[in-house]
């Protein structure tokens, strides 16, 4: 019920994009979502189109898989589109009885639509290539400098990573409770607005108890295993870049100069 | 009303790399008033095939029929399926969220949309039934000990009044005392309460004192099914499911080679006893 959200999901296969380093991936997505928001215009929309396509094709995973995460924010997607496209003062392109609908917001509801299409695209590529241990390791390992100024990167990147393995886990709960609530004759479906809040009462008490009594039990586990924090903690797997890491450090440059050059060159960006 | 499993196939995460086969071409009859176990490894599809049984999952192809009427049909109401078809989750005390153990028992026969009366009545009875105590009726279940909280459980899902009962591991992380106490609840649910039971346990001796039949699951086929001496008869073939013969027939197989003239076909613990009074009188 609950296995069609991707987001933040490990999708296992061997590629290129799976053995790259997570500090890469990182950079990599950082670099692809300031790319997204530097120009509004349809050149670098197309670069940018054709660059996730080929990161989709390098990792392995079928596109399907991938579109399957936009399944839940489609509401807040098409709530987006509605605000551009209606709330938009501007040049009349439409008029619609009482409503008007500007050119300024058909473009504005369109750019604002693809870039959070491409953003979760992009950043589920990340999650999906990479396993949350990796992710995390990668993440503290950057964000080490940030030390010096006394923040607690460390326990950031723990707290991330365990946020993250329990996505799944609680996940799997909420399928599990709704099952039996389920088996006991609960409807989630029919009723209106308030019978169907008041059918989430079974299913978010035994959740929310079930994740307080895991986290208990974390912490215990950690607490036995003589956990105290980052400092002078080592790793089983240490980070080393390999050849093919330094040489996707390169081609991400090599993308991000493409998109200033085209975005500064030709900018197109009427639509209509 | 007996539940027929036809050509039931299952496939989880079909499309995907994780793309696997959880149940092959599984075909059943299970004849009222049987009470049947269901045992394999870890991962054999047993827990799969009882969530088809109440239509919580549905299939990849093949189809179950209750009553002689398909489930998976369109038409089909489910929700009173659910209430024919009673199954108890693996840890079922991690679905308990009312106030009180009454008003959580309350829960399913309201969904039913009885009246309130009928509701009570019937969450009564069923607490009586699964062996609640009258002063832990109005407390949290959340204050309860598990073997308490797990019984409350199976009280919510009886107080359905269901004509088949599912259990999956009903016993799982109890003490022995509290595994025979549950155990014999079940028991006396099928011999007094003529339901049908079908339980699903990776433990032989849990299964081999109560069930009239055993159904052995390996790799998402039946790989046995028939009573137990019959199934415990096939040795060599339960090692390699991952599955022992209870302790009391390994003994009775041990003693055999040492020489004395035993039955190695007996699965229950009062029978081992007999035999053995009989052979070393």
């Amino acid at each position: 019920m609950l296995r069609d959200i991707t987001l933040g999901q490990y999708y296992q296969t061997d590629s290129i994009l799976h053995r790259l380093d997570p500090r890469v991936k990182l950079a990599g997505t950082f670099v692809y979502l300031i790319s997204l928001f530097l120009f509004k215009n349809i050149t670098v929309y197309i670069v940018a189109i054709l660059f996730l396509g080929c990161m989709i094709r390098l990792a392995k995973i079928p596109f399907r898989f991938i579109a399957r995460g936009l399944r839940p924010v489609i509401i807040l997607l098409l709530i987006t589109a509605g605000f551009n496209l209606f709330l938009t003062p501007g040049e009349k392109w439409l008029q619609l009885w009482t409503i008007t609908i500007s050119k300024e917001g058909v473009s504005n509801a369109f750019y604002t639509v693809l870039r959070l299409i491409l953003l979760i695209f992009g950043s589920s590529l990340l999650t999906l290539t990479t396993t949350p241990n990796r992710l995390t390791d990668g993440l503290e390992k950057s964000l080490k400098p940030l030390e010096t100024v006394k923040v607690p990167v460390h326990e950031i990147a723990m707290m991330i990573s365990i946020a993250l393995r329990f996505i799944p886990i609680l996940m799997e709960e909420t399928d599990k409770i709704m099952k039996a609530q389920l088996a006991r004759g609960a409807d989630f479906e029919s009723g209106n607005f308030v019978r169907k809040i008041k059918a989430l009462v079974p299913i978010l008490i035994p959740l929310f108890v079930s994740a307080f009594r895991r986290a208990n039990d974390l912490a215990m586990a950690m607490e036995a295993r003589c956990y105290r924090g980052g400092e002078g903690r080592t790793k089983m797997k240490p980070l080393k870049y390999a050849g093919r890491d330094i040489k996707a450090y390169f081609m991400l440059a090599g993308y991000l100069t493409l998109v200033i050059v085209i975005g500064k060159c030709f900018p197109i960006h009427v639509i209509i | 009303m007996p539940i027929i499993i036809d050509h039931l196939n299952y496939i989880y995460e079909s499309g995907t790399a994780m793309e696997t086969a959880a149940l092959k071409d599984i075909c059943l009859t299970i004849p009222d008033g049987q009470f049947v176990g269901v045992i394999g490894h870890t991962g054999s599809g047993k827990s799969t095939l009882i969530q088809h049984l109440n239509g919580l999952i549905c299939p990849s192809s093949g189809t179950v029929y209750y009553n002689g009427e398909d489930i998976f049909d369109e038409d089909y109401d489910k929700k009173t399926l659910r209430s024919k078809v009673g199954l108890v989750f693996q840890y079922p005390e991690h679905q308990l969220f009312e106030a009180t153990v009454f008003k959580d028992v309350c829960f399913g026969p309201s969904n039913l949309g009885l009246t309130n009366k009928e509701t009570e009545l019937r969450a009564y009875e069923a607490l009586k039934l699964a062996g609640v105590k009258d002063d832990h009726f109005y407390q949290s279940p959340f204050d309860l000990s598990g073997g308490e909280k797990r019984r409350v459980a199976i009280a919510g899902v009886l107080a359905m009044k269901p004509e088949v009962l599912i259990l999956d591991e009903p016993t799982a992380g109890l003490d022995p005392q509290g595994r025979k106490e549950i155990l014999s609840l079940i028991k006396k649910l099928q011999v007094q309460g003529g339901m049908t039971i079908l339980l699903v346990s990776h433990s032989m001796d849990d299964v081999a004192e109560y069930v009239d039949r055993i159904i052995v699951m390996n790799a998402g086929t039946v790989f046995l099914d028939g009573t137990p001496k019959e199934v415990f008869r096939q040795e060599a073939g339960l090692q390699e499911a991952g599955l022992q013969v209870p302790q009391v027939t390994q003994i009775m197989h041990r003693l055999k080679k040492e020489g004395f003239d035993v039955d190695t076909e007996v699965v229950t613990l009062a029978g081992a006893l007999e035999n053995l009074c009989n052979v070393l009188r």
